[in-house]
């Protein structure tokens, strides 16, 4: 059939099965806008920024498992997205990014809102494309959605100039892609799988290191069984918080830097890793020379250059986490013997004993773990929980009580300020029947605050918590410890007015100095149905521990610090 | 880890923006390009680039990998029994002794390939440990200016 340039791109997302599209129109995109203002199969959220619009569908991918689209303008609209691009890039969500660009015959002139899209993005994107003909347009958009799905997901952009958009061409979607180059391995060597459940019988003191891989192919199940069939103790990474369910006595706790003391020293005596789908986050390994010391390693990875990119591997497996474990659990079903790593399981839950993840209560002062206990008590696992990046995101992950997929979604690779309201946005349009709670500071929040307006505009009642301690409290953490308490530039006395700001965009706003204040305004703002700030002014000097300084080994964790 | 020079073929569709993925990821991650050649491949779609990088064996391996991962990438060789070969033109003034430059180039699969009023052009073509030889022991004739293409390579 023949249609416009435009048209097909709507025809791509119809056929993806893309219920909503985040984005901002400008001049090189209007034609993909004006058709999507004559159709209604799928839906636009027009949000207030660029990088929000796609972090909001890095949001929704999360939350839902599909592929997330945000459509943004050439110029300054795709300069905008990067951000959220490299965002999504680190932490393999799978993304298509449809941006507009000048017309074909002023590409390489400095016209108008011209910028190199994909030269830009190549770095921060699975795959780009920039569109030359439209004959290319709808076999290229089809291999967009399958590159970002398959594989190790990610970000792809589609760039596409104006003219194209506008001209008309046969538009037959393909049924599959003919992708010669790329045959992304799912199954794993089942020779190497063989000799790495050898292992594991054979070992003393094996652990389990899950990362956010898991959470990625769906492998909870997989994960959990295999763990429980084994009794092997399991350690989580900052993105497979949930993997194993808070209440599972075989999950000893995240690890990494600001991790548990047990789950560090897990790590640190381990006679063997399977490492299922994490990376070897530097983050996670503390001072490479000293880390797992004592181990052999497992690697299951369905991205090979991830494999012995920073620790040599003994068995290294490149396939997906699903496909493997259920293969894992196959072939040791019958060998394996729970009781064998009694004395190991004892020994972690002796090291939980004697150092638990754990804070001081305070009747004076509201301590911002509480508030995260306390989301967890009152609300748990009906809620979906993202976080902006600093302390509040280390304290959410180490005290809520995450047990299930997909529960939990923040900026884990990159870091990013401003990450965690555009996805919950995102994440609550996907998942609507959830509560979706964003944990936030008062820096970060501020980065996307304009997304105020869109979710009161649309109705996406999210509940921002702000753990408000007037500082960038994880750089003040770090002046404190290592910078002799100058605090340059991360005092945050000044402040909005966090109450009016959300009213005046539509929205609800509470302030809250106690618990009682605190309970009351959660309990207010889940049934108001209304986007909401609930402002909450925490102790001021309170620091995340334990913490493994910056390059340090893992077993060296600061456990309390000479301030508190 | 020690540092060895490897020499790395890179079979990859020939589309736009191929080598600035391939050089792209070089500089974005900080591995070393000595050179790189490239050139389609006759009565195909593909390019063949020859990529002369150097590293330890963690960043061999990486680069190797890295490479595999760009969507357009068809084949990574990293060589180990391999032909290889570079070439390079020299440009001498004219006064320079013809006789012995060529006898020079001779011994290094090469001659003289071109001369002028005020200029003769020579070449070579040989193993790049060779023509470093080459281009060392051209010196004394005080060449006026010296191009190398890179390596290109050939698994045996
Ligand atoms: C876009 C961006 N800029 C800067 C940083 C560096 N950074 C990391 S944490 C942090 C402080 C965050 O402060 P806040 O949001 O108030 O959270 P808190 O640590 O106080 O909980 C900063 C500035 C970052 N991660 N992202």
């Amino acid at each position: 059939m023949k249609m416009s340039g435009a048209q097909m791109v709507c025809e791509a997302i119809i056929a993806e099965g893309v219920k909503t599209v985040f984005g901002y129109p400008g001049g090189a995109i209007m034609n993909v806008y004006d058709e999507i203002y004559k159709q209604n199969a799928f839906k636009h959220i027009l949000t207030r920024h660029e990088q929000a619009a796609v972090h909001a569908a890095d949001g929704y991918a999360r939350a839902t498992g599909e592929v997330g689209v945000a459509m943004v303008t050439s110029g300054p609209g795709f300069t905008n997205a990067v951000t959220g691009l490299a965002t999504a890039y680190m932490d393999s969500v799978p993304l298509v990014v449809i941006s507009g660009q000048v017309p074909l015959s002023l590409i390489g002139t400095d016209g108008f809102q011209e910028v190199d899209a994909v030269g830009i993005s190549r770095p921060c994107t699975k795959h780009n494309y920039l569109v030359r003909s439209i004959e290319d347009l709808p076999r290229i958009l089809k291999e967009a959605f399958y590159i970002a799905r398959s594989g190790r997901p990610g970000p792809v952009l589609v760039d596409i100039p104006k003219d194209i958009t506008g001209e008309m061409g046969e538009f037959i979607y393909p049924d599959h892609v003919n992708l010669p180059t790329y045959k992304p391995r799912y199954k794993g060597n089942d020779r190497q799988i063989k000799k790495a459940v050898e292992a594991i019988v054979k070992a003393k003191k094996p652990l389990l290191y899950i990362g956010g891989g898991t959470v990625l192919s769906n492998a909870y199940q997989e994960v959990r069984e295999f763990a429980e069939l084994t009794q092997i103790p399991t350690v989580e990474t900052l993105m497979a918080r949930g993997v194993m369910g808070a209440k599972n006595p075989l999950l000893v706790g995240m690890l990494g830097m600001h991790g548990s003391y047990a789950a560090n020293m897990a790590m640190s005596e381990t006679d063997l890793i399977i490492s299922l789908g994490a990376r070897f986050d530097d983050r996670v390994t503390g001072k490479l020379s000293e880390f797992a010391r004592y181990a052999d390693i497992i690697h299951v990875d369905i991205d090979p250059a991830n494999i012995g990119k920073l620790v040599d591997v003994d068995y290294p497996i490149v396939g997906d986490v699903k496909t493997v474990v259920n293969k894992m659990l196959e072939m040791i079903r019958e060998k394996v013997d729970p009781d064998r790593y009694q004395v190991w399981r004892d020994i972690l839950a002796r090291y939980d004993e004697l150092h638990p993840l754990s804070y001081t209560d305070s009747d004076e002062v509201i301590k911002p773990q509480w508030v995260v206990e306390r989301v967890g008590e009152l609300v748990g696992s009906d809620a979906i929980i993202t976080s902006d990046v600093g302390q509040h995101q280390m304290w959410t992950a180490q005290f809520y009580p995450f047990d299930r997929p997909r529960q939990w979604i923040n900026s884990g690779g990159l870091g990013t300020m401003g990450y965690g309201f555009p996805a919950a946005i995102g994440a609550k349009v996907g998942v609507p029947e959830k509560t979706v709670i964003n944990f936030t500071g008062d820096g970060s929040i501020l980065m996307n605050v304009q997304e105020l307006v869109t979710a009161a505009e649309y109705g996406v009642p999210v509940i921002n918590i702000i753990l408000n301690n007037h500082f960038l409290g994880m750089v003040r953490q770090w002046q404190t410890f290592f910078y002799d308490k100058r605090y340059s530039e991360t005092d945050l006395s000044y402040q909005p007015d966090w109450k009016k700001l959300a009213e005046a965009c539509g929205g609800a706003g509470y302030d809250v100095t106690t618990k009682a204040e605190f309970d009351e305004a959660l309990r207010s703002a889940m049934e108001g149905g209304k986007v909401t700030f609930i402002n909450v002014a925490v102790d001021r000097f309170e620091n995340v521990l334990p913490m493994v300084p910056a390059g340090g080994a893992l077993y060296n964790m600061l456990l309390e610090h000479k301030d508190q | 880890m020690d540092k060895v020079r490897r020499v790395i073929s890179v079979v990859v569709a020939n589309e736009a923006q191929v080598l600035a993925r391939v050089s792209g990821l070089f500089a974005g991650r900080g591995y070393n390009i000595d050179s790189l050649t490239v050139a389609p491949i006759p009565d195909t779609d593909l390019s063949h680039m020859t990529i002369v990088t150097y590293g330890n064996r963690r960043v061999i391996e990486q680069i190797v990998k890295q490479l595999h991962k760009l969507i357009p990438t068809f084949k990574v060789i990293e060589h180990t029994e391999m032909v290889e070969k570079e070439m390079v033109l020299v440009k001498f003034p004219i006064e320079a002794p013809l006789a012995d430059v060529r006898a020079l180039c001779e011994a290094y699969n090469g001659g003289i390939v071109n001369a002028g009023t005020e200029m003769f052009i020579a070449m070579a073509a040989d193993e790049s440990a060779r023509i470093e030889h080459f281009v060392d022991a051209i010196k004394r004739y005080h060449p006026l200016e010296v191009v190398r293409s890179g390596v290109v390579a050939m698994e045996r």
